[in-house]
């Protein structure tokens, strides 16, 4: 289990329920690497300001981790994380590597604007 | 607009601004640690920090988290911000303003901006961020089992990580732009002896292009002018990194590269602005100098402000 404060998507079950009962989220697909642990720190810090959205993360090796892994959204993906955003459970907005809070914050307020 | 007041106020929430915002609150100075972007800053990009004094193994996340702890618990407040839109660090009242409603005074000022890793700046390069464009060969390595790629620089860090690189890839091109390395040489003579490691000195990327991922570079031979198409999978880049004083320009003394100039106690060319970190001009970047020079940095700021106080009584 990845070591954040975030909501933690365990199976592809629990993936399907959690983007499928709320309108608006952002999924972390990644490990405990230098180029994701910035991206959950941002998740964290941003998860009070934008109550409308549902922050998790999903650990990359994880077998059922596929959904996002093998999502056509993520063809091509070379970094860690790959991070997924979903509005109504379809993505939205997809990004492979190291975000920035201020390109994450951009991100959400283009796609999830209130 | 809302003004509050502090004894001090730190910029910067990585080592250097969490260690000076322990040693101030500690010391029971109100204190604001003015952070843009994720708490514990290049430290928490930082996989295992082994040779910290008296913290056994441990990843740099974890350190940061366990400093920002310590730092709240003594009273300091962390505020993360978006940027500084305007500041006066001259004169006697030190003034920060971080929006139309929002500004903070200070009688004495920290500055622990830190450090960003520098990127090429050409074309293509944040396109294929993550698509073929990395920074970091422990995370994004094994995308590129079997595949060619190219590394760019010529510091330690370069060298390490092509050799590190070179257990999954089949083929790694290094280029730097100087005619010599400038990593120690026992990591140059590791890089010679790699058989995988084809050496490109005086060349550089001129711009990187591909559809869906990366599918080559730009090359130019800084000796020849000539430049040439390159098919690679994947581009490593390890070329140092840049003070984060950018809103320092044109207000602030810095030195030609951006940093901030301190004698000893840390204390800036400023009256009551001192420096810590990444963000001043030294030779050596680890962690243990940064919490170093800010404990340095908050003792003299501490003294600054107690004798400015001392001053108003009398």
């Amino acid at each position: 289990m990845l070591d954040t404060n975030l909501k933690h998507i365990d199976s592809a079950d629990a993936w399907q329920q959690f983007i499928s009962e709320n309108e608006n989220t952002m999924i972390c697909c990644g490990r405990m690497g230098p180029m994701c642990i910035p991206v959950y720190a941002a998740m964290e810090d941003l998860e009070g300001e934008y109550e409308h959205v549902k922050f998790a993360d999903m650990e990359f090796d994880h077998p059922e981790a596929h959904v996002i892994r093998n999502a056509p959204e993520a063809r091509g993906f070379m970094g860690l994380p790959f991070t997924m955003y979903y509005k109504n459970g379809k993505v939205v907005k997809a990004t492979s590597s190291i975000q920035s809070e201020e390109q994450i914050r951009e991100i959400l307020d283009a796609e999830f604007a209130k | 607009m809302y003004t509050e007041h502090f004894d001090v106020i730190v910029i910067g929430g990585g080592p250097a601004g969490l260690a000076a915002g322990i040693y101030l609150s500690r010391s029971k100075l109100s204190t604001l640690v003015l952070n843009s972007g994720t708490v514990g800053g290049q430290l928490i990009l930082t996989h295992e920090i082994a040779n910290y004094p008296g913290v056994e193994s441990t990843s740099g996340y974890s350190l940061a988290r366990t400093m920002k702890k310590q730092a709240t618990s003594f009273g300091a407040k962390i505020k993360t911000i978006k940027g500084i839109e305007e500041m006066d660090l001259k004169s006697d009242m030190k003034r920060i303003r971080i929006s139309d409603e929002q500004e903070y005074t200070a009688h004495a000022v920290i500055l622990a901006p830190g450090g960003n890793p520098r990127t090429l700046g050409v074309e293509g390069e944040t396109e294929f961020k993550g698509r073929g464009v990395s920074y970091c060969a422990t995370c994004d390595g094994e995308f590129f089992t079997d595949k060619e790629i190219v590394v760019v620089g010529g510091g330690n860090s370069a060298l390490e990580e092509a050799v590190s690189l070179s257990k999954f890839a089949s083929k790694i091109t290094l280029l730097h732009q100087f005619d010599h390395f400038q990593a120690f040489q026992h990591a140059v003579e590791e890089v010679k002896q790699n058989e995988k490691i084809n050496i490109r000195l005086e060349h550089v990327i001129e711009s990187f292009y591909g559809e869906e991922s990366l599918k080559g570079v730009k090359i130019k031979n800084l000796k020849t002018g000539e430049v040439e198409d390159f098919a690679t999978d994947g581009a490593f880049i390890f070329i140092g990194y840049v003070p984060n004083t950018e809103f320092l320009q044109g207000c602030f003394p810095l030195n030609d590269r951006g940093e901030i100039p301190v004698d000893a106690n840390m204390n800036t060319e400023v009256k009551g602005v001192f420096a810590a970190g990444d963000c001043i001009a030294k030779k050596y970047r680890q962690v243990t100098m940064a919490v170093g020079e800010a404990t340095a940095a908050a003792l003299s700021a501490a003294e600054y402000v107690h004798n400015l106080k001392q001053d108003k009584k009398q």
